[in-house]
């Protein structure tokens, strides 16, 4: 047992876990923030007058909630990136994780614009109907009485799509990003008998990272809950 | 959409604007079209023979339904195992045994943290070291294993809020009439809350089939893998990694609609709520 310890304590001092699931971090965080945006903009569009931009909202979470993200991932680098030659920087490393950004950001895109729209829904009409009766035309009225409550409504879909995010950022190893996943599968590879640990260690990181979202998500949504 | 509440019916001044607004919108779309065309010409991917080659006989018998039988026979054994597992652990939670409920919670709780993806690497490498399986069998358990464990703790937590879902006094008329509460929850509100989640179950499936795909990073031979291998041998990876896409969205819509279909048909069937996850709020959707 103090042996088997040992080997794993060598192991973890050969390979820079740390470093890994930093870099599913800095991908979560740049993630969030790409599908929060693209996200609520096609919310908008999914709610706008205008039949075409409900049409073009429509469709997006359609055709990409029906794809798997490995697929999103791997055509962008090898059709988007080895085909067509786009790159965003000369550095190898960098252009893969600015490539599996865009894929997640893309992909959970689809999912924040359905939980934004199910916030949405929890606005009672007589809050749409107030807006209109004092004169508000449809973008004041969304910006100043509809997306604040639903923003608040739509929190906990908004941090289940966090947490699908966090856990999904291990894809981008299709993408050729060297982060957790990859780095696990490297190092069971070089040290087989190890390997139940080395799985216990990368998944009780996830647990530790993706329960506090879970808790934080859950408490935020009862303390900014609109009461009706 | 005109009963929507958020814009009023329009009077000529705001018909005019939305028509502006549609063909501002129809022609960003063409632009963002053209554009991808153009660079999709430059780079030669238009050529015809790219594109033609996607239907010959050749692509479809020897890459694609391969492909999609393997994705298939995955997704399949990984659906029935995870309803199956689901039910168990579901149970588990709604115990009225502690020690039942303790252990499906923690259970339940830890899968549904860890992502597919590392469960996947794990039991494709481990499954290799314990020889049980013959090693060119390994990533297809790997695959199944992994869906099982993640979708059937996602199924387990769908058939306990299924069951607090409904309303109060479909228990409390249970135990009025002389139930016990563990009758009660068999007669009266399991088969309630297991019609009501049928919907989110099928969208649930759209998650399996998607996830499968995952096992394309470890070596299963799926769609995508075989899209991918057919692609890089002939020069048209673009292509064929397309129209793989495609026929994931096809089988998924299908999935999708009918989960929209047996919603409404159920709603008459229970006390529950039948809104498919999906539309309830986008919740564990992963890979």
């Amino acid at each position: 047992m103090s042996e088997y310890l040992s080997d794993y304590a060598s192991l973890l001092s050969q390979y820079d876990v740390l470093g890994a699931f930093w870099v599913n971090i800095q991908l979560t965080f740049w993630a969030a923030i790409g599908s929060m945006v693209l996200g609520s903009v096609l919310a908008l569009m999914r709610i706008s007058p205008p039949a075409s931009m409900r049409a073009v909202g429509a469709a997006y979470v359609t055709l990409i909630r029906n794809t798997p993200l490995t697929i999103i991932l791997v055509f962008l680098v090898l059709g988007v990136w080895s085909q067509l030659t786009i790159s965003f920087t000369d550095d190898f490393n960098q252009n893969f994780f600015i490539y599996a950004v865009i894929g997640l950001s893309i992909y959970h895109a689809a999912f924040v614009c359905e939980a934004i729209r199910s916030g949405v829904n929890t606005v009672p009409a007589g809050q749409a109907e107030a807006a209109r009766a004092i004169g508000l035309s449809f973008l004041p009225a969304a910006r100043l009485i509809i997306f604040p409550q639903a923003l608040r409504g739509a929190i906990t879909p908004l941090g289940n799509t966090l947490i699908a995010l966090t856990k999904n950022t291990t894809v981008a190893a299709a993408a050729s990003v060297t982060e957790i996943s990859a780095l696990m599968k490297t190092m069971i590879e070089f040290r087989p008998d190890v390997i139940i640990a080395v799985f216990l260690t990368v998944a009780l990181g996830f647990v530790i990272i993706v329960i506090p979202v879970g808790l934080l998500t859950t408490w935020l949504s009862q303390k900014l809950a609109v009461k009706r | 959409m005109s009963t929507s509440v958020l814009f009023d019916v329009q009077g000529p001044r705001a018909k005019r604007v939305t028509m502006i607004l549609n063909v501002v919108a129809v022609l960003v779309v063409a632009v963002l079209v053209w554009l991808v065309v153009q660079k999709l010409g430059e780079q030669g991917q238009l050529d015809a023979e790219k594109w033609t080659a996607l239907f010959t006989e050749r692509t479809w018998s020897n890459f694609f339904i391969p492909g999609l039988l393997d994705t298939l026979r995955a997704a399949t054994l990984a659906v029935v195992g995870s309803v199956i597992f689901g039910l168990i652990f579901g149970l588990g939670r709604l115990s009225s045994v502690w020690i039942l409920r303790a252990v499906s919670t923690v259970v339940v709780e830890f899968f549904r943290a860890v992502p597919v993806l590392v469960m996947m690497i794990f039991f494709y490498l481990g499954l290799a070291r314990t020889g049980l399986i013959q090693p060119s069998n390994t990533p297809f358990w790997a695959v199944v294993i992994a869906l099982i464990l993640y979708n059937g703790s996602v199924i387990a937590e769908l058939v306990r809020s299924g069951v607090y879902q409904l309303p109060k006094g479909q228990r409390e008329a249970g135990l009025a009439v002389g139930l016990t509460p563990s009758q009660a929850l068999r007669s009266i509100l399991l088969p309630q809350a297991l019609t009501a989640m049928l919907p989110s179950l099928v969208s649930q499936f759209v998650v399996i089939l998607k996830d499968t795909a995952l096992g394309y990073i470890i070596t299963y031979p799926e769609l995508l893998a075989s899209a991918r291998r057919l692609g890089s041998g002939d020069g048209n990876i673009l292509q064929t990694l397309l129209l793989a896409a495609v026929v994931f969205m096809i089988i998924n819509s299908a999935l999708t609609f009918l989960a929209g279909r047996l919603s409404r048909l159920l709603s008459y069937r229970t006390s529950g709520k039948t809104r498919p996850l999906h539309e309830a709020a986008a919740g564990d959707e992963t890979g």
